[in-house]
C-alpha cells in the first residue's frame, strides 16, 4: 500500500481552480424558462384567492401558476422517516393551495424568458390571505389552547427509548446535575445556492439538481410526481457544497418537473440567497432537559434527557429522524448504568428542520459535553480527571454501550494525551489561576469535549428497525478498460469531499495501477445507476469500501486469466505492484496485460466472460465510531463581553485515513461549523413568524477573521468494522467543538457564578449574563 | 437599451444591455462565462469577486452598464499561456478548496490583497479576506495558500508547507 495514507493533492482541483466547472445554474438549453416563486408573506395564513392572470400579460412570460392549478398533480413531498406510531404526516403540497404555515412557503409561481422578467411578473399575481395565527415556541404549540399548525394538533410525534434501571440511579443518587439547553436554530448555508433545471421530450425526463442525493431524489420524485423511476434521469453536476441542506426532496424539483411536463420546455430555477434563508430547511432547533446522577467521586449513574424538537411546519425528508440520530449518543463516550431518553416533535409556523451536519449527534454531544462539565463543577474534579473516571477504557473495546450500540474500537486516553500535549493544558490552567487571582478583567477559560459518534450510515437493518424508509448500503462498480486504464462507478455523491482522489488512491492500491489511470464516475442515475449517495459521514466508511470490494473481485477475475495465461494454478500466483507472478519464478503478467487479453479474448479460460469488471454493494454491520478530544482556549472580556479564541486543539481519531489533507481539511471545516454554532450563528424569527436573519448580513457565517489556526492531529485506531479500518470524518469537527467552546467560556465566567451562556455566544449575550448574575440591570 | 463595449478575459465584447443588468449576469448568462459564481445577493459572500480595471470588484454589485469601456478579469482568464496563476497553484497545493465554489471570488480578492501587500502576515491575510466567505475549509488552508502564493509571485523561496 503506498497510495493510501498519502496527502495527495486533489483531481477535483483543476476544474474548480480555473472556473471550468459545472454548477447547475450555468446550464443553458435550448428554449429554456426561467421559474420565479411567490412566497408567502405571512408565517400562518388561509389563502383565500389567487389570479395569476395579470402576470400572464407582464412582457416575457410564458405562464403562470398557483397551487391550484397543480393540486391533482403535484403530490405531497415525502417524509421517508416516519420514526413512530404515533407520527403525524400532514399533507405538504409542493405549492400551498389552501393554507400557508411558514414565511417563504411558495404559493404562485412564474415562468419567463429569463429570470428577470420572471421576478418582475410576481408583482402582478394577486393574491388574497385570511391571516391565521403564528405560533413559534414548542412549549406554548403544546398547549391546549395553541394554535393549531395543522389539523390534528402540534404534537407530531412521542419517541421513547432507555436501558438499565433509570429510577434506581437517580434514587439517593449523591449528586444529581439538571439543565435545560438550548439549540438554536442554524441555516446551513452551503455557499452554492440551490438551483434546478428540468427538461422532458415528452415522455423521458432529466432533472438537474444542486443535490446531495441524486439516487435517492430520482426514487422519491418518481413516487411523488408518478413519472416512471425509468423515465428519470437526475443528474447532481458540480455541486457546491451541501452540509445536509441538500439532503432534500424540495418543492422546487417537484414543480420543476411538472412544469416542464405542463410547458414542453426546459425550465431553470436558481433561488437568491434571501429565498434560501427563509426556504431551505433548517437545522437544529431543540430544548434538551439533561439530568445526570453521579456518586460523590463523579462516576455517573445515569442519564435521564427530554428533548422538544422543532419541526417547523411540515415533516421534510427525515425531519423527525434527526433527533433519532441523537438518542443513542447521549452516553457519549461514557459507562453508567442506566439511560432514559424521551423526545417529542413539535409543529411550529417556521420552515421545517432537517439534517444539517451532524444531525442529531451536535446536539447530544453538546449537552452531554456541558452537562460533564458541569457535574466536573459540582463534584469538584479537573472536567478531563472526570471525564477519565467515566470513559470506555481503551482494553475495554469492543465495548456495548448503555445506548446498545457497540463501539468497535477506540483510545480515548491516547487522543486525550496527545491533545493535552499539544494544547499544554497544565500552562493554561496555571494562567487561568493567575488570572483568577488578579482578578483580571479579561479572563481565560478552557473548554474540553471528548466526543464520539455513530456515522458511516448505516447499517441496513438497524435503519430498519428505526422505521427509516431505506437501506445503507452502498454500491460501486469497477471496470478495467483495454488499454488498462480504471473506470470507477460510485453511488456515493461528493460535492466537495474529494471523492474522485481518494478512490483513485483505494483503487491504485488495490489493483496496482497509477493514481492517475483511475476516474470515478458519479452523480448521475444513468451513468451510476445505483447508490445510496452522501450524507452522514458515510461516503468513505461505506462507499469507499464498497470500491475496495470491487477491486477484489476484479482482482480475483484477472488472477483466473493469469493463471490460464501462465499455465500455472490460481493459488500458485501471487499478486504485488500490479502484477501475478509464479510463486519461484519469475514469469509474470501485469493486470493491464490481462485488461488486454480480456478484451481481445482470444485466449481466455473457458466460461469465462470477456469483461474484467465487478460490481460490489457494501452494506455495513456496524456504525463507524470516529471520537477525540477537543480543547479550546478563550479569552473572556468581563467588562465587554467579548471573546477571543485563543488556541483551539482538535485530536481526531478516524481509524486509518486514506488521504490526509482530505482529512485536515474536513476537521477544519468541521471545526469552523462548530465554532460557528457555538458564537455566531442563530436563525431569529420576530413574534409574527418573519425571518429576520434572511441575509448573511443578518446571519453570521464567520469570515477568515473571525477563526483562529487550528491544531490538529490524529491518532489512529483502525475500526474493526470495515476492511478499510476507516471512520467517518465529514461531521466530527462539528459535532465535537461547539461544546469545546461553550465549555470554554463558561469556564472562564465560573467565578463569577455563571453556569450557563445561550448560544450563540455573542458579546451580548456575554456581557448581559454577567450583568444578570451580578444583579445589575441588563 | 444602452449600448456597451467591455472586455472579459482578453476578449471584446458589445453588448445592448438592460441598465438594470448585473456585471454578474451579463458574464454568466449573456457571455457564457460562468466560472464565476452567486453565493448571495447583499454583497456579502464574494463568490462573484472579478478584477475591474485592475481591482477586485464584486460582480453582483456592479451594473453592467457601470463596466463599459472596462477590462474584466475573471477565474477563467487567470491562467496565463497555459500556466496556471501561482494563486491557483498555491490553492490547489495547500488543499485551499472544497467543493470549489467559493473559490474563484477567493483567489481575485486574494489578488487584489497582493498587490496592496505582497508579503501579508496572516493575519493581514485574514482581514484582508474578511468579505469573502467559505462554508467548507474553516480557511486555515486558504491562509496558507495565500501566503505561499504571495511568496510564488515574488519569487521568494518556498517555504515546505
Amino acid at each position: 500500500m503506498t497510495e493510501v495514507g498519502s496527502a495527495r493533492r486533489r483531481k477535483e482541483d483543476a476544474r474548480l481552480i480555473t472556473g471550468r466547472t459545472q454548477w447547475t445554474d450555468n446550464i443553458q438549453l435550448p428554449g429554456m424558462l426561467y421559474v420565479a416563486y411567490l412566497r408567502s408573506p405571512m408565517a400562518h395564513a388561509r389563502i383565500v384567492r389567487v389570479d395569476t392572470g395579470p402576470a400572464r400579460r407582464e412582457p416575457g412570460v410564458v405562464a403562470a401558476f398557483s397551487g391550484r392549478d397543480f393540486a391533482q398533480e403535484q403530490g405531497s413531498l415525502p417524509c421517508a422517516w416516519p420514526v413512530s406510531e404515533d407520527v403525524v404526516i400532514p399533507d405538504h403540497p409542493p405549492m400551498a393551495v389552501h393554507e400557508v404555515r411558514y414565511v417563504g412557503e411558495a404559493v404562485a409561481c412564474v415562468v419567463a424568458t429569463d429570470r428577470y422578467k420572471a421576478a418582475d411578473a410576481l408583482a402582478a399575481i394577486e393574491i388574497e390571505y385570511e391571516e391565521l395565527p403564528a405560533v413559534l415556541d414548542m412549549a406554548e404549540a403544546l398547549t391546549d389552547t395553541a394554535p393549531k399548525v395543522h389539523e390534528a394538533g402540534n404534537r407530531a410525534f412521542t419517541w421513547r427509548f432507555g436501558n438499565g434501571d433509570i429510577d434506581a440511579a437517580f434514587r439517593d443518587a449523591p449528586v444529581v446535575v439538571d439543565r435545560t439547553y438550548v439549540q438554536q436554530r442554524l441555516i446551513p448555508s452551503a455557499m452554492e445556492p440551490r438551483a434546478v433545471v428540468a427538461a422532458t421530450d415528452g415522455d423521458a425526463f432529466t432533472l438537474y439538481s444542486a443535490t446531495q442525493i441524486p439516487h435517492i431524489l430520482r426514487v422519491m420524485l418518481a413516487l411523488t410526481t408518478g413519472i416512471p423511476e425509468h423515465r428519470l434521469r437526475v443528474i447532481a453536476p458540480d455541486v457546491g457544497g451541501g452540509f445536509g441542506s441538500k439532503l432534500q426532496v424540495t418543492a422546487e424539483e417537484v414543480l420543476a418537473l411538472l412544469l416542464a411536463r405542463r410547458l414542453g420546455r426546459p425550465v431553470k430555477w436558481t433561488e437568491s440567497r434571501s429565498e434560501g434563508n427563509m426556504t431551505v430547511h433548517h437545522g437544529r432547533d431543540q430544548l434538551q432537559r439533561i439530568s445526570v446522577a453521579a456518586e460523590r467521586d463523579g462516576r455517573l449513574r445515569g442519564i435521564k434527557v427530554d428533548l422538544l424538537a422543532d419541526m417547523g411546519a411540515y415533516l421534510m425528508l427525515v425531519t423527525p429522524g434527526i433527533p433519532l440520530l441523537g438518542a443513542f449518543m447521549y452516553n457519549g463516550i461514557y459507562k453508567m448504568d442506566a439511560y432514559d431518553f424521551g423526545c417529542t416533535g413539535v409543529f411550529t409556523t417556521k420552515m421545517p428542520t432537517d439534517a444539517y451536519r451532524g444531525a442529531g449527534r451536535p446536539e447530544a454531544t453538546y449537552a452531554l459535553e456541558r452537562v460533564m462539565d458541569e457535574l466536573a463543577a459540582e463534584v469538584g474534579l479537573d472536567p478531563l480527571e472526570l471525564r477519565r473516571r467515566n470513559w470506555i477504557r481503551h482494553e475495554e473495546f469492543p465495548y456495548t454501550t448503555i445506548a446498545n450500540l457497540t463501539y468497535d474500537s477506540g483510545n480515548y486516553e491516547a487522543a486525550t494525551e496527545r491533545a493535552t500535549t499539544l494544547f499544554g493544558y497544565d500552562k493554561l490552567r496555571a494562567e487561568q489561576a493567575d488570572r483568577r487571582e488578579r482578578r483580571d478583567p479579561v479572563q481565560l477559560g478552557i473548554g474540553v469535549s471528548t466526543y464520539t459518534e455513530m456515522c458511516g450510515l448505516a447499517p441496513s437493518r438497524v435503519l430498519g428497525s428505526l422505521s427509516y424508509g431505506a437501506g445503507g448500503w452502498e454500491h460501486a462498480s469497477v471496470r478495467m478498460l483495454p488499454t488498462g486504464k480504471v473506470e470507477v462507478v460510485t453511488g456515493s455523491s461528493p460535492h466537495g469531499q474529494g471523492h474522485v482522489t481518494a478512490w483513485s488512491q483505494i483503487v491504485a492500491d488495490a489493483l496496482g495501477v497509477p493514481f492517475e489511470d483511475v476516474s470515478v464516475m458519479h452523480g448521475d442515475t444513468a451513468v451510476s445507476p445505483r447508490g445510496m449517495d452522501t450524507y452522514g459521514s458515510r461516503s468513505l466508511a461505506v462507499g469507499g469500501v464498497a470500491v475496495l470490494q470491487a477491486c477484489d473481485k476484479v482482482k480475483e477475475k484477472a488472477r483466473q486469466v493469469a493463471a490460464h495465461l501462465l499455465e500455472a494454478s490460481p493459488e500458485d500466483l501471487e499478486f504485488a505492484e500490479g502484477s501475478f507472478r509464479v510463486r519461484g519464478t519469475g514469469a509474470g503478467r501485469s493486470i493491464q496485460e490481462i485488461a488486454l487479453a480480456v478484451f481481445a479474448a482470444h485466449d481466455l479460460p473457458d466460461g469465462f466472460e470477456p469483461a474484467l469488471d465487478a460490481d460490489a454493494t457494501f452494506d455495513p454491520e456496524n456504525f463507524s465510531y470516529p471520537h477525540g478530544t477537543h480543547l479550546c482556549a478563550i479569552e473572556v472580556d468581563t467588562e465587554t463581553g467579548q471573546s477571543r479564541i485563543r488556541s483551539y486543539v482538535a485530536v481526531d481519531d478516524v481509524g486509518k485515513v486514506v488521504n490526509p489533507l482530505i482529512v485536515e481539511g474536513q476537521v477544519h471545516g468541521g471545526l469552523a461549523q462548530g465554532i460557528a454554532q457555538a458564537l455566531f450563528e442563530e436563525a431569529v424569527y420576530d413574534a409574527d413568524g418573519n425571518l429576520l436573519t434572511t441575509t448573511m448580513a443578518d446571519y453570521l457565517m464567520p469570515t477568515a477573521a473571525d477563526l483562529p489556526d487550528f491544531v490538529t492531529d490524529r491518532t489512529e485506531t483502525p475500526a474493526t468494522s470495515n476492511p478499510l479500518g476507516v471512520k467517518g470524518v465529514g461531521e466530527a469537527g462539528t459535532i465535537a467543538s461547539t461544546p469545546a467552546v461553550v465549555n470554554a467560556i463558561v469556564d472562564a465566567l465560573r467565578p463569577h457564578g455563571v453556569h450557563d451562556v445561550r448560544m450563540p455566544c455573542t458579546p451580548e449575550r456575554i456581557w448581559r449574563t454577567l450583568a444578570g448574575v451580578r444583579g445589575g440591570a441588563a | 437599451m444602452p449600448r456597451i463595449t467591455v472586455t472579459v478575459d482578453g476578449v471584446t465584447y458589445e453588448e445592448e444591455v438592460e441598465p438594470r443588468l448585473l456585471l454578474v449576469h451579463l458574464l454568466r448568462d449573456r457571455l457564457g462565462r460562468t466560472g464565476t459564481p452567486i453565493g448571495c445577493d447583499t454583497t456579502n459572500c464574494g463568490a462573484c469577486t472579478v478584477m475591474l480595471d485592475g481591482r477586485s470588484a464584486k460582480s453582483c454589485s456592479v451594473l453592467a452598464v457601470q463596466a463599459d469601456g472596462c477590462d474584466v478579469l475573471t477565474i477563467e482568464g487567470l491562467a496565463a499561456d497555459g500556466r496556471l496563476h501561482p494563486l491557483q497553484t498555491a490553492f490547489h497545493e495547500e488543499h485551499a478548496l472544497q467543493c470549489g465554489y467559493c473559490t474563484p471570488g477567493m483567489i481575485m480578492a486574494a489578488l487584489d490583497l497582493l498587490k496592496e501587500d505582497p508579503d501579508p502576515s496572516e493575519e493581514a491575510v485574514r482581514e484582508g479576506l474578511e468579505g469573502n466567505l467559505c462554508r467548507c475549509t474553516g480557511y486555515c488552508n486558504i491562509v496558507r495558500a495565500v501566503r505561499r502564493g504571495a511568496q510564488a509571485m515574488s519569487g521568494r523561496e518556498v517555504s515546505a508547507s
